[in-house]
């Protein structure tokens, strides 16, 4: 018996949604199989990962500020990935927006004032679209691949916050560690749900994921995107500038990713440390793709994501599992999903051995 | 001074191995076509079985062959997406990556902090007493010679082989070649597998001789590295191969700027091959023409027989 893919005549719809879901369960498969092999057992260690971080208030509250950034980012990378614009730099970005933003907070740390935060938020997205900017023009005006620059700028990021905080940046009573002051009162995002770490970012990620739905379903710009991804030769022919779209989808991805570091130090973490991000910039690539590249799904998507990072430090302290386990995870999930996406636009077919089959050719 | 100079040199040597290794298998999956932005993850995977394999066992040969088997299998479940179920080519890529870090960790979480003494030197008799040439190219372990001969082969292959025009061919028009009669998928999944392979020997180089111990995400963007050699290479074995010495003499400044006293912390220093990159990348993406002129016209395209 032989599998073979035979084309759709058009692509399936309902596949579009239901590869995600058929790549979540092999990976839960898999899951299985790799607990089993590490001589865990695997039905204490799935629960451990995937149920018992959010039995708690808590729990459900933490959920929403790991999804923050992983939301924030992926609507923004989604924009770009349907323009074929490949930003996978946003950890840098990430970083440059904690840099700028908590710059702020750190000049004005004596300065009581409502005004402290929002001038952060801004400085945190200028931040990341700055270093956004770089690729961009470099993509523009010199050809050089977006991939590997915005990349390489992520490596550049993280040893520049780590110059900044163990020099200038470094908190005067701090014992020498390499951390910055703590955020004053007024540098730090307000908490929404009380006795937990949920704080106003999740809010206004909501906001803004729903602004870029809005922004790709409703207007021109949207609709350029979309064909200059599909379609770059018709989309020139229309007018649209294929050099204004990468802009556009690093400037958005920069903003965004940037606005997502500057509430992970004004929020959950409080301060500028060496490391200020569990990989967030990379897992929003997963969560773009796992979303389908729309606002929606990236949502949920983002929740999903959230929940195993969660399941890994649950899984870690419970059942003293690597915190590796995490990654191992995500990873096998684009897999799957990537394998399951083939079913869009081929059907499996199941052929069986008929006799004389020398003709037939397998490549 | 003399030692200095020796010394100086044998760092850029080090450094610039994994790259040479890692560019030239990029290189050649290139050639056929295919874009594999997995190399970081085949890198550190490599790198880690390297290690667990000489820990285990301490065989070096064994240690390296576990590397070189390691990066060819992370490369098969790339090949087998990216041919078989024609997914795409940078989301693959990328999700290897991610996969990689996150399998290597896990595998290496018990071998952080273990010590190897690093690959066995081997002298090449009266050759190595040679002053100064003999030092420099006659007293290195197996995987530096190993990567000269490579460099060699390649080179020598892709310009004057039956096999070498037959990858080309594929890379270049792959329904042309289908047309002929080449096996194209068959030719791509070997060159991704070989690809694979020397990610996975880049790595060993690393854990084994470079550091030689493990650390999780010990590549650093060695794999991101290699990739922009290629373009800066115009996929050319020899100038991959000047293009990784010259990044290796980047991080010779970047370990002796302190020993020298230079004022410059260590971190602006530690850019230095980031920045290099992005630098050497725009100055050859800049003509247009050049770069469509040297890359394999099909690169990044699925291959559909039937269509």
């Amino acid at each position: 018996m032989l599998l073979s893919l035979v084309k759709r005549p058009e692509q399936s719809k309902a596949m579009v949604y239901v590869s995600p879901i058929i790549a979540l369960g092999l990976t839960l498969i898999s899951g299985i199989l790799l607990f089993q092999i590490m001589g865990v057992h695997p039905a204490q260690a799935l629960y451990a990962f995937f149920v018992d971080p959010i039995t708690t208030k808590y729990g459900w509250a933490e959920l929403g500020v790991k999804a923050t950034p992983l939301i924030l980012i992926g609507v923004a990378l989604s924009v770009g990935f349907r323009a074929g614009v490949w930003n996978i730099g946003a950890e840098g970005q990430l970083t440059l927006g904690a840099i700028c933003g908590g710059g702020i907070a750190l000049w004005l740390y004596q300065v009581d004032s409502v005004f402290v935060l929002p001038l952060m938020i801004i400085c945190g997205v200028l931040g990341g679209m700055a270093w956004a900017a770089i690729p961009a023009f470099l993509k523009t005006r010199f050809n050089a691949n977006e991939i590997l620059t915005s990349l390489m700028l992520t490596y550049v990021a993280t040893l520049l916050l780590s110059l900044l905080i163990h020099g200038a940046w470094r908190d005067p009573d701090g014992f020498n560690f390499p951390v910055s002051r703590i955020f004053s009162d007024s540098a730090t995002l307000p908490i929404i749900w009380q006795g937990t770490r949920l704080h106003l970012g999740w809010i206004l990620t909501i906001a803004a994921a729903i602004a870029v739905w809005v922004l790709m379903s409703k207007t021109i710009i949207g609709f350029q995107i979309k064909v200059i991804g599909q379609a770059p030769k018709a989309g020139r022919h229309a007018g649209f500038s294929v050099n204004r779209t990468i802009w556009f989808s690093l400037m958005l991805g920069g903003g965004m990713a940037g606005m997502a570091g500057l509430f992970e130090v004004a929020g959950p973490i409080g301060q500028l440390l060496p490391s200020i991000s569990p990989g967030y910039g990379f897992t929003a690539i997963i969560v773009a793709f796992v979303g389908r590249l729309h606002p929606v799904g990236v949502f949920f998507a983002g929740l999903v994501m959230a929940l195993s990072y969660l399941g890994g430090e649950s899984a870690q302290i419970t059942m003293n599992l690597p915190l590796a386990v995490t990654g191992v995870f995500q990873g096998l999930l684009l897999f799957f999903l990537l394998a399951c996406d083939v079913l869009i636009t081929y059907r499996l077919q199941f052929k069986f051995p008929v006799t004389s089959t020398r003709g037939s050719k397998h490549v | 001074m003399y030692d200095i100079l020796i010394a100086a040199i044998l760092t850029i040597i080090t450094a610039a191995t994994p790259l040479v290794y890692a560019a030239i298998g990029e290189m050649i999956t290139e050639k056929s076509g295919v874009l594999n932005l997995g190399v970081e993850g085949m890198i550190l995977v490599g790198a880690v079985c390297g290690f667990a394999a000489v820990h285990f066992t301490g065989s070096a040969t064994l240690a390296i062959l576990a590397g070189l088997g390691a990066g060819a299998g992370l490369a098969l479940v790339f090949a087998v997406l990216v041919l078989g179920f024609q997914a795409s080519q940078v989301a693959t890529g990328l999700a290897l990556t991610i996969f990689g870090i996150g399998v290597s960790a896990l595998l290496g979480q018990d071998l952080v902090g273990i010590a190897y003494a690093g690959l066995p030197k081997i002298s090449i008799p009266l050759l190595s007493s040679i002053p100064l040439i003999g030092p420099l190219l006659f007293n290195h372990d197996v995987m530096v010679y190993g990567s000269f001969m490579l460099v060699f082969a390649v080179a020598w292959l892709i310009k004057n082989s039956r096999a070498g025009l037959i990858l080309r061919a594929v890379g270049d028009s792959h329904d042309a070649a289908h047309a002929i009669g080449y096996p194209v998928i068959r030719i791509r999944y070997l060159a991704i597998l070989f690809g694979g392979g020397m990610a996975g020997l880049a790595g060993a180089y690393l854990s084994l001789a470079y550091s030689p111990l493990w650390v999780e995400n010990m590549s650093a963007g060695r794999g991101w590295i290699a990739l922009a050699l290629v373009v800066f290479a115009t996929w050319r074995p020899w100038r991959v191969f000047i293009g990784a010495y010259l990044f290796g003499g980047l991080t010779i400044l970047q370990l002796h700027a302190q020993a020298l006293g230079v004022g410059v912390p260590s971190q602006v220093m530690s850019m230095l091959p980031y920045i290099a990159t992005i630098v050497v990348l725009v100055l050859i993406s800049r003509d247009i023409n050049k770069i469509k002129l040297n890359s394999p016209a099909c690169i990044g395209k699925p291959f559909h027989p039937t269509s």
